[in-house]
């Protein structure tokens, strides 16, 4: 099992620690998953972590100047980690002026990802700030475990509102209540709603628009002979969302959600050269 | 931009309505008296006043007249609710505290009388916000009976000469001592903190001194963690009056202007501490 990789381009990199961000704000700990193309940071919804799940897939090559993987065996060429993001996420935060950073997988007294960023300096040797994250190497017996998350069978699905309007009607949403409902239909429009003993505020956003889904017999699930006006809804724990909205430093290309009456809300953030998959699951 | 309320459902007429382009002209008064979770809110034909109390010593009044509103009107005599402060400041702050120059939020508030909720109609790009605050049942409130024929001494002073020393208040000390006089040190603050006493003079020729009627010389103490709070009010008024009558109760009036260049009030009054011994001067 070997990997190393190299980045050198300042705009891969500040791009890369946005992603490494984005992921410590949604998950204490999560999985690396490294392919020879792509790396991909999983949150299996185990009830550890109330049931929320993740999915995010980078293309290696976007943000890369240098990769190299050597996966457990020849016919299973893939690493799987366990990490703490928020580690990586502040050994990148030395590396905003960096001229270079190098991860490496090492195994000196026990498995860990070794950032080292290499500085400018004014001498002619450089100064380079090693930090040495333990990671747990995932056995190939329990791969099964981080395999892709289907997409539900969803009663609706619609794009989000801009996503600076709903952070802000969130966060202070999550002031008054802890749970928030979410509701949409097929005529683009969605609700964002909270109900206490002591006050209930609905919020409306309208026009948003629901993306067009082909499946494989050309119709649409259980979306088809919906009543285009009538709202499917799922109540949720507000913290989740607001995470998922705080971690957004940068407007998505494309932003939407499926909602599954009562049961799940998967969220769907598509970047340049990331995509995001969140899912919140309903509470009674 | 105002938009006009649904019209009330089942026979109930609104006995306060209100509409507001901009609802920081509101929300922004209302958290320069915003130390305690709940207010109370007393509309007449002239306008919108919010009492905030603390230990029953010290109140502040937030004074929203009805010229600021683009609509406002009071079917009786006068309609008075508590409700949740902070409940009210996040529902009308819900699109965020700082917009983009040139874009606010739209408000109308509604309210069909006692016992029912307020209503608040907010707009921004679009996007409508509905809320429903439920109100309680109004409890008494402090009467200072501070009227301008009691007081002994008054002061106005822009308030950027106040906002640094207020901001700057030695929190360890129990008290902060006003003292007012026709003498030197005319106007001078003092703290008695764990590291010293600290003391502010102002004199009465100062640039900031805009007025300076004092007759008398006094010094009363007040209790800082109940006058802390006035802090937001300060900063942001451009001038503040600060007068004491023989009682030594004291009045603090802030003259606030919004975005729009228009003025309002708000006022903060406090008992002195009761618990002095010999005064420093």
């Amino acid at each position: 099992m070997r990997f190393r990789a190299k980045i050198v381009d300042l705009a891969c990199l500040n791009n890369f620690s946005r992603v490494i961000n984005t992921i410590a704000k949604l998950a204490k700990t999560c999985t690396l998953r490294l392919t020879v193309c792509k790396l991909y940071f999983i949150v299996s919804d185990k009830v550890a972590n109330g049931g929320t799940s993740m999915w995010c897939e980078l293309c290696q090559g976007n943000f890369f100047d240098e990769f190299q993987m050597e996966g457990v065996a020849a016919e299973h060429n893939e690493i799987y980690l366990e990490l703490v993001p928020e580690n990586l996420s502040r050994a990148l935060k030395t590396a905003h002026s960096a001229k270079a950073v190098k991860i490496k997988l090492t195994n000196k007294h026990c498995p860990c990802l070794r950032v080292a960023v290499e500085l400018p300096s004014l001498s002619s040797s450089s100064r380079i700030v090693t930090h040495d994250i333990p990671v747990g190497v995932i056995p190939r017996r329990i791969w099964n475990d981080f395999r892709e998350p289907t997409v539900p069978d969803f009663d609706v699905s619609i794009y989000l509102p801009v996503l600076k309007t709903m952070k802000s009607v969130v966060e202070r949403m999550k002031n008054l209540s802890n749970f928030i409902v979410i509701e949409a239909n097929l005529s683009g429009e969605m609700n964002l709603k909270i109900e206490t003993d002591l006050v209930s505020v609905t919020t409306h956003f309208k026009d948003l628009g629901n993306p067009p889904w082909a499946s494989e017999d050309g119709c649409q699930s259980s979306a088809q002979g919906r009543d285009l006006e009538s709202m499917v809804e799922a109540r949720i724990d507000i913290k989740k969302l607001q995470q998922l909205l705080a971690g957004q430093q940068v407007n998505p290309t494309k932003a939407l959600c499926n909602i599954v009456s009562k049961r799940i809300v998967h969220f769907i953030l598509l970047h340049e050269d990331v995509s995001l998959q969140y899912f919140i699951p309903a509470l009674a | 931009m105002p938009f006009s309320a649904p019209p009330p459902a089942s026979g109930e007429p609104y006995v306060l309505s209100a509409s507001l382009d901009n609802a920081r002209h509101l929300s922004s008064l209302l958290r320069a008296v915003h130390f305690q979770d709940h207010a109370t809110c007393f509309a007449t034909a002239s306008g919108l006043r919010v009492t905030v109390e603390d230990a029953k010593c010290i109140q502040a009044n937030a004074f929203i007249q009805a010229e600021i509103f683009q609509e406002f009107a009071v079917q009786e005599e006068s309609v008075m609710f508590r409700i949740n402060l902070s409940v009210l400041l996040d529902c009308l702050t819900i699109f965020g505290t700082s917009s983009l120059p040139g874009t606010s939020t739209a408000l109308r508030m509604c309210y069909r009388g006692y016992g029912y909720p307020l209503m608040l109609f907010l707009e921004e790009g679009g996007v409508v916000t509905v809320c429903k605050i439920n109100t309680q049942e109004p409890e008494e409130l402090l009467d200072f009976d501070f009227c301008s024929t009691k007081v002994i001494n008054k002061i106005i002073l822009q308030s950027e000469g106040l906002r640094e020393a207020f901001a700057e208040l030695d929190m360890t000390s129990e008290v902060l001592q006003i003292t007012m006089s026709p003498d030197k040190p005319y106007f001078r603050l003092s703290t008695f903190g764990n590291a010293g006493s600290a003391h502010l003079d102002y004199p009465k020729d100062s640039d900031l001194m805009e007025a300076f009627y004092c007759n008398q010389t006094q010094t009363n103490r007040y209790k800082i963690s109940l006058l802390k709070p006035s802090t937001k009010a300060l900063a942001l008024s451009c001038k503040v009056s600060i007068r004491t009558d023989a009682q030594g109760f004291l009045s603090l009036q802030y003259m606030i202007r919004n975005e729009d260049g228009q003025i309002c009030f708000v006022e903060y009054y406090c008992c002195p501490d009761e618990n002095i011994s010999e005064a420093e001067v």
